[in-house]
Order: C-alpha cells, then sequence, then structure tokens
C-alpha cells in the first residue's frame, strides 16, 4: 500500500560521548527509516539521545559509527529555541539560507514574503524578532527551515517553550505546512500527547543509551486535536510504556 | 496516504485565531516625545558641569593658588572664547584631528585583521591572546623614545604610537565579541549552509559587533591619549597641533590658555564618544532588542 520511497534511513548508529574519565554511550545501535512525507516523533525521556541524532542527521556532529542515508535530499533543522539572528528583520532572517545559497535578492525576497505568509507572519516582515512574542519567533524559525528547500525538514523539540495554547495552534499550523507540501519530518520531543497529535508514527527512545524500543503507528485520521479521545488514549497507552522506560533507571 | 494529506485543508478559522494571538502577544511600545527625551538627556549634563565650574571657582575663592597659577572660569572661559576665534587654533584643532582619524584608521584596519585572526585560529590565540592583553595594558607613552629613535621627530612617529595604542584594544573587542557569539546561533548559521568567509561576514561578524564596539571605542580612548602624549613629546615647529601648543602654553606659564586647551582636549573627546560611539552602540542595543522599553 504504501510505496514512499524511504527519505531517511538510519542504520546502526551509535554515538558515545567521552568526558574525562566515564564515558556515557548516548545512542546504541538505533536504526530508523521514515518514508518521504511521513511525519516521524521520535520520543524519549531526558538522555535518550534524540538530540544527538538529529544533529547527526544533518551534520552538526560527526558520525562515529553506523551509517546515516539521505540521499540527495536537503535537510533543514528547526532548534527549540528559535535561534533568530537578532541583528536581522524578521525577512531577512528567512533569507539568510538562500542567501548562502547564491539566490539573487529579488527572488529572495520574494520567496521569503511567501513562506512568511505560510506561517501568518507576512505583516511582520520588518520587524525585528525582538519584537514578535515567543510563539511568532518559533514561526519564523519554521519558515526559515523551510526557505532552504528542504525536503528533510528536522525539529528539536521545537514547541517545548511554548504555552498550551500557541502550541495547539502551532501544531495545527505545522500539519497544515506538511499536508500541503512533500515534506518529511522528523519530530523530537518528550511529550507524548503532542507525539500522537502530529505524528504518522511515533518511535520510542530509551535512555542511556538511546535505543529504539517500541513504535507505535497512528491510525488517527487528521486533522486530531490534541484532547480528543482517541489522541489521550493512545497517549495514555505509550506514556505508561515511557514510565515503565524511567524505572528501569530507578534501581 | 496522499489521499489522506490532502484531505486536511487549513481550517479557515486558524489564520484567524494565529492573528487574534500574535495581536495581543505583541509587546506594545510606547515612544517617548523626542524633545522631552532629549531634555532629560541633557539636563544632568548641564547640572555637572555647572557643579564642577562652583567647586573650580570655590578653590580659586579659597587662594590655595595664585590666580597667575590658577585662574577663574571666568578667566579661562574669557580666554577660550577669543582662542576660537583665532585661525592658529583651528588649523591646531585640525592638525590634531587628521592625525587622530589616521591613526584611529590605520589602527582599525590593523587590528581588525589581527582580532579576525587570532580569533579564527586556536594555536594564534594561544600565541598572541595574551600578548595582545599585555600591549594593551602599556602606558603608550613608554613606545615614545624608541619611536623617536625609529623615525625622528616625525608624523610617523606619532602615527607609529597611535596605531600601537589603539590596535590591541579593538582586537581585544573584536576577539572578545566573537568569544562570546552564543553557540547556538554558530549552529543556526551552520545549518543554514554558512561557511568560511560566508559564515564570517554573515553570521561570525555580525553577531560580534557590540564587542567590536566596545573595542573601537577604548581604541578611541588610546588613541587620543597616545595622541596627545605624542603631541607634547613630538613637536614639530612649523605645524601647531593641540598637544604642542598645551606645551607651549606651559612654557610660557599661560594658565588660561593652557587650562583652555585642556577643556578642548576633553571636549573632543567627550563629543566624539558621546555623539559616534554612544549613537552606534545605542543603535545596536535597541535593533537587537536589548533596551528596556521605556528607557
Amino acid at each position: 500500500m504504501d510505496i514512499a520511497p524511504v527519505a531517511i534511513r538510519i542504520e546502526k548508529v551509535s554515538q558515545t560521548y567521552h568526558g574525562g574519565t566515564s564515558s556515557v554511550r548516548a545512542l546504541d545501535e538505533v536504526s530508523l527509516e521514515v518514508k518521504q512525507g511521513e511525519f516521524v516523533c521520535l520520543l524519549g525521556a531526558s538522555g535518550c539521545g534524540k538530540s544527538t541524532l538529529l544533529n547527526l542527521i544533518v551534520g552538526l556532529y560527526r558520525l562515529t559509527s553506523g551509517t546515516i542515508d539521505i540521499g540527495e535530499r536537503r535537510v533543514a533543522l528547526v532548534f527549540q529555541e528559535p535561534a533568530l539572528f537578532p541583528w536581522l528583520s524578521v525577512r531577512r532572517n528567512v533569507e539568510m539560507g538562500m542567501r548562502f545559497r547564491g539566490v539573487e535578492t529579488a527572488e529572495r525576497r520574494s520567496k521569503a514574503q511567501e513562506l512568511l505568509r505560510l506561517v501568518h507572519l507576512e505583516a511582520f516582515a520588518e520587524r525585528q524578532p525582538h519584537e514578535l512574542s515567543g510563539g511568532m519567533r518559533q514561526r519564523v524559525a519554521i519558515a526559515r527551515a523551510l526557505a532552504q528547500e528542504a525536503n528533510v525538514l528536522l525539529m528539536d523539540e521545537p514547541f517545548g517553550a511554548l504555552d498550551a495554547m500557541t502550541r495547539d495552534i502551532l501544531h495545527d499550523e505545522l500539519e497544515a505546512i506538511w499536508s500541503r507540501s512533500d515534506l518529511t519530518v522528523l519530530f523530537v520531543t518528550h511529550n507524548v500527547r503532542e507525539a500522537v497529535r502530529l505524528g504518522d508514527r511515533v518511535v520510542l527512545l530509551s535512555s542511556r543509551p538511546g535505543r529504539v524500543v517500541a513504535e507505535f503507528p497512528v491510525e488517527i485520521p487528521r486533522p486530531r486535536t490534541v484532547d480528543s479521545l482517541q489522541v489521550t488514549e493512545l497517549a495514555a497507552m505509550i506514556t505508561d510504556r515511557l514510565r515503565e522506560e524511567v524505572r528501569r533507571h530507578g534501581r | 496516504m496522499a489521499a489522506e494529506r490532502s484531505a486536511i485543508v487549513e481550517r479557515e478559522s486558524l489564520g484567524r485565531e494565529i492573528e487574534g494571538l500574535d495581536a495581543l502577544d505583541v509587546p506594545m511600545v510606547e515612544g517617548q516625545q523626542t524633545l522631552s527625551r532629549m531634555w532629560s538627556a541633557v539636563w544632568p549634563k548641564l547640572a555637572a558641569v555647572a557643579m564642577m565650574l562652583a567647586i573650580w571657582q570655590l578653590v580659586v575663592w579659597t587662594g590655595w593658588r595664585p590666580s597667575y597659577v590658577l585662574p577663574s572660569p571666568a578667566t579661562v572661559l574669557g580666554e577660550l572664547s577669543e582662542l576660537i576665534t583665532t585661525a592658529k587654533f583651528w588649523s591646531a584643532v585640525a592638525t590634531t584631528m587628521r592625525r587622530a582619524l589616521t591613526g584611529f584608521a590605520l589602527a582599525i584596519v590593523i587590528g581588525t585583521a589581527l582580532g579576525v585572526a587570532v580569533s579564527s585560529n586556536r594555536a594564534l590565540q594561544r600565541a598572541f591572546g595574551s600578548f595582545i592583553t599585555g600591549l594593551q595594558s602599556m602606558p603608550s607613552i613608554a613606545w615614545f623614545p624608541f619611536a623617536i629613535l625609529l623615525f625622528k621627530l616625525s608624523e610617523s612617529a606619532i602615527l607609529f604610537v597611535v596605531v600601537l595604542g589603539a590596535s590591541p584594544s579593538i582586537a581585544n573587542g573584536l576577539i572578545n565579541g566573537i568569544d562570546h557569539i552564543p553557540p547556538l546561533l554558530l549552529r543556526a548559521g551552520r545549518v543554514l549552509g554558512a561557511r568560511g568567509l560566508d559564515s564570517l561576514r554573515h553570521v561570525v561578524l555580525p553577531a560580534a559587533l557590540p564587542g567590536y564596539v566596545a573595542g573601537l571605542k577604548q581604541g578611541w580612548a588610546f588613541s587620543w591619549r597616545s595622541l596627545m602624549a605624542g603631541e607634547l613629546l613630538v613637536i614639530i615647529e612649523t605645524r601647531p597641533a593641540l598637544g604642542s601648543q598645551l606645551q607651549f602654553a606651559r612654557e610660557l606659564s599661560d594658565a588660561p590658555s593652557l587650562i583652555a586647551l585642556m577643556i578642548v582636549v576633553l571636549l573632543i573627546g567627550i563629543l566624539i564618544d558621546g555623539l559616534v560611539f554612544a549613537t552606534i552602540e545605542h543603535r545596536i542595543r535597541r535593533r537587537r532588542g536589548l533596551v528596556e522599553v521605556g528607557a
């Protein structure tokens, strides 16, 4: 039924941090496949190496063991914090990636304007980032990532620092953007309901070392809401499984 | 799956909700009247000047020093108002400012190149980092005997010391600015594809700008000081300058014009700092949201 090609193929990726005398194994032979156009949520408690995995995929960290294959796809990363450049206007922030790719000014500008319209911020194009709220900044960060013309969007707890109301609305917005594109999303979170709300599939990672322990397909029809019965039921089940993981470290 | 995805149409109300939330979220900024803001910036300065003049006058009245050594403010201000009508004075100011600006410009070029080189290479940083700081703490007047030996009593001797005095501060400011860039911004730059020169120009240097400007400001102070020291020592007969005029006034025991010239030196320093650097700093901070609303 699903003939979509694999967008991200992660095979037996291990990563160990060496700190003086001790060393911590952050990832232990993690294998994962994400299909093109799929929305996968990586879920785990602290120390499961979620962020490490994203940094490896995007190439910020050097891979020491295993393989990550994304083909010719372009990857963008949205951090937990907006990480906007405070000296640039909202529009120029969005244009930044295109500037590095050598896109010419006029095209850069119209593309940025279009993306800002997509995240409902066209009226704020000439503002400075500090003039916006946290949720708005994160939307600018999403527009900036989309401006890279990425096929793969990696998100590292992007809504973790936002209030519940803003987060709900951003879930709707992200889902709408994703559904109208061919974007593959790998979304890291520690919020179970968020994972169920957004994902086609929820992948549970264990902590220290991070290992894939369970996968949950989410077959709830879209659009979903975070407090619908189906979402909360599945979330409760996954939470139980997650608690079990955390308990393991209590002993 | 494709069918399922296309079925998700953005709720019509979503856009409205987002707009509503944004409207509530955007911080309100109330503009202050320009005139009242200017007045609130100016009056403390005027009050400070009045107080200093009053203290000076009080000291004169106590008769601590005879009036030909320590003249009253009125005498000095009278001398000053006469001084600024002479062509010689303005040619002295012009000479001094030309030297200051040439030296400072050269120091910016050298200091910036040094700063970029040192902070982009770990070995260079280890080798020269503390050396630059050491150079910065060396009193520039200590360079003059050597400079005079190298260049004789010439413009070059002055320029040499001015550049040596200012460039370590500028380099250090830039190095500090680069050291204090939040790593997240550098990572964001890298994820967006910033490499090499692109990264330097569009990410590293703008992010380091506040530290750099602080270094420029300090560099200016050092170059101005070095220049005054230089003009006292390296006097070129045919070319009046503020420092050399100061020296002549002392030789002639002309206390009023000596103090008047000192006031001019101080005023130029304050003016450049207050008008040029304070404005740049304020603009940078406001642009980046580092100024408290209402301040």
